[in-house]
């Protein structure tokens, strides 16, 4: 007896009864489900929610890798034990097994326990309310480990994980309900309850913080500097990295967050399919060239000189801002949650903009809080529904004077 | 430049409901349609935007230490400032009746919809707190004191505006029932403040600086900001004897 029909007897078996959403869950998640509807016309669609979840999840796969072989080469590069890529994107020093080992082993129990915790969640608030399990945790629980540092201990991403999913959206009814990005709501609250292991020069890489430990302890050892860019910017250090280097990922950061080669590929991957909006990418992108310039004018204007803490990211180029820190895998991954952007065509371009202008306001004038994309996606998140609310209203009076005139 | 900084400071830094937690009674219980949270925020506005300058006029020259001087030399020891809540109060409840009265002219809509709501202003914490905050942050001047007040305003418009649309958004999901109506509300705003902590620490740097180096500068900073505040304080006691010797 295989699988699938044990699944089913054991299903028929609990129908009605309380467990009976979560072996529902499993079936449809392995298996296409036989059941059909009955009577009535339906809209038969192949792009239903599970389908969408898991075309964001490709588009994030390459990431995930580059990731893993990332956090490796980080590490062997820190350490010392390896030189610096020196080819393009395919150069044969990265894609080595030993850097992909490190990675995967760093990386792999982030994305179990992002999902075992997530999902146990989701199949108990499922059984409690007596819904069928929601698909909507699949992409968060991808979202979460490729925007973490490598080094985190996992019973804080547990913990994080289990307040974004409970407060975060289970308490505004589930998936298609909530009001702020589950992902970002698990970020935010690390980056504030554990900001030791958040930010600093010392989470970016693995092995830097057992190694500071170590020297703590007396061994001779070199430290490990794992400063991110945004990070020796804020301090006004010179740029250690090349515009390539930082366009292919061979940086510090978090999992996913590297590669601008590869986020650009799966935002093109989601606006070709037509799950991420192509509104709300364009209009951040352009709303952090705009606030990009607009620095780079005051800083060539000479208002602020070099004196001030705000000159080193101030005065960096802007479409430099567009390649470093997590700008643009918030931007391709993150603003465009479906659920809690703007839904309105004009909403989302007045959304978007507001996100990339205020994700490098952030970045620029809160030394503390380099990451400031997170934080404006959170904040428009908030102001979302009033854009809505306000594009919604005007139409309405567009076309209440249309009909007046029509009238009259 | 001073004016700008306060302006934005006010609206996002320190804002009232994210920041501070102010002014929760009727930003809970009138958020739940856009129109009247829009109606509730404009008359916050407009009633801090006067009782902040008018208490600081008061503050200036009736309530702080040595502000009667301008009465003679005699009454410039008197420290009349355990009188500021009073004061305050009454401006504040007086301003409040005068606005009662224009909307309920100009909007009777308004007017009914917001209910007792709009009389409660009076003791809405936010505008008792512009105005203490006026008084403890020392602002120094009487435009400063009407910038504060709008900007604060404008804070705690901003505030009740996001969460009635997030309210009205919301009004069709499945809460469990047990949240339903305050609780979910306060989840809201507890969300919406991590949204809003994005702007703390602006400008200064945060509380934990990554740098020993940067900590030792924003202490410094903080002492110069502490030298000129003095500076202007004394300033401030020049102009007040200036007055008096005119006198």
């Amino acid at each position: 007896m295989n699988l699938k029909t044990r699944l089913n007897i054991l299903k028929r078996k609990y129908r009605g009864s309380k467990m009976a959403p979560a072996f529902n869950a499993i079936h449809t998640f392995l298996y296409l489900p036989n059941e059909t509807t009955r009577g009535g016309t339906h809209i038969k669609a192949a792009d239903d929610l599970k389908r969408t979840m898991n075309t964001v999840i490709m588009a994030m796969v390459p990431c995930l890798i580059f990731g893993m072989f990332n956090a490796g080469y980080q590490h062997y590069l820190a350490v010392g034990n390896i030189q610096a890529v020196s080819g393009g994107f395919l150069s044969a020093e990265f894609w080595t097994l030993d850097n992909f080992m490190v990675g995967f082993w760093k990386i792999l129990p982030l994305v179990i326990v992002s999902y075992g915790v997530g999902l146990a969640i989701e199949f108990l608030f499922a059984v409690i309310k007596k819904h069928e399990v929601e698909e909507g945790y699949l992409v968060t629980g991808m979202l979460v480990p490729l925007i973490v540092p490598v080094d985190i201990p996992l019973w804080m991403l547990a913990v994080a994980v289990a307040f974004g999913v409970v407060i975060g959206k289970e308490v505004f009814g589930g998936t298609g309900m909530n009001i702020l990005n589950p992902a970002l709501t698990i970020r935010a609250f690390l980056f504030f309850a554990y900001p030791t292991w958040m930010s600093g020069d010392k989470v970016w890489v693995h092995g830097a913080v057992d190694r500071d430990q170590a020297i703590a302890a007396g061994q001779n050892l070199d430290a490990i500097s794992g400063e991110t860019i945004l990070g020796s910017l804020a301090q006004g250090k010179e740029m250690a990295y090349s515009t390539a280097e930082m366009f292919l990922g061979f940086i510090p950061g978090s999992v996913g967050e590297t590669s601008t080669l590869l986020i650009l590929l799966g935002g093109l991957f989601l606006i070709f399919t037509k799950i991420g909006s192509w509104r709300i990418m364009l209009s951040s992108v352009l709303g952090a060239i705009v606030m990009g310039l607009i620095f780079n004018q005051v800083t060539a204007s000479g208002w602020i000189t070099d004196t001030s803490k705000f000159y080193g990211l101030m005065s960096a180029p802007y479409w430099e801002h567009l390649i470093i820190g997590g700008f643009a895998f918030g931007t391709v991954f993150m603003a465009t949650d479906p659920v809690t952007a703007s839904q309105t065509n004009k909403g989302k371009w007045i959304y978007g903009f507001l996100v990339g202008f205020i994700s490098i306001l952030i970045r620029v004038f809160n030394p503390a809080y380099p990451e400031g994309v997170m934080l404006a996606i959170l904040l428009m998140n908030v102001f979302a529904p009033t854009i809505d609310h306000y594009v919604v209203q005007a139409n309405v009076k567009k076309r209440m004077k249309r009909l007046k005139a029509k009238v009259a | 430049m001073e004016h700008i900084e306060l302006f934005f400071k006010s609206i996002f830094i320190d804002n009232m409901v994210f920041a501070t937690f102010l002014g929760m009674c009727s930003y809970l219980a009138v958020s739940k349609k856009v129109s009247t949270a829009v109606g509730l925020g404009a008359a916050v506005i407009f009633v801090l935007a006067i009782t902040v300058p008018l208490n600081w006029l008061l503050d200036q020259y009736l309530l702080q230490p040595g502000a009667l001087s301008w009465l003679g030399a005699e009454y410039a020891d008197y420290d009349l400032s355990f009188l500021s809540f009073i004061m305050f109060i009454a401006t504040i409840a007086t301003m409040v009746q005068l606005v009662e009265i224009v909307v309920e002219k100009f909007s009777p809509s308004l007017y009914n919809s917001l209910g007792i709501f709009l009389p409660l202003i009076a003791v809405n914490c936010a505008i008792l707190g512009g105005s203490l905050f006026m008084q403890s942050r020392e602002i120094p001047t009487l435009g400063l004191a009407f910038n504060y007040g709008v900007a604060s305003g404008i804070g705690w418009f901003l505030a009740i505006l996001a969460i009635a649309a997030i309210r009205e958004k919301i009004r069709y999901s499945s809460v469990p029932p047990a949240l339903r109506g305050l609780g979910i509300t306060f989840i809201i705003t507890g969300l919406m403040a991590i949204g809003f902590m994005s702007f703390g620490g602006m400008l200064t740097g945060g509380d934990e600086a990554p740098k020993e180096e940067k900590t030792a500068s924003v202490q410094e900073e903080t002492n110069e900001n502490i030298a000129l505040n003095s500076s202007e304080a004394s300033e401030d006691k020049e102009i007040a004897n200036n007055i008096k010797e005119n006198e």
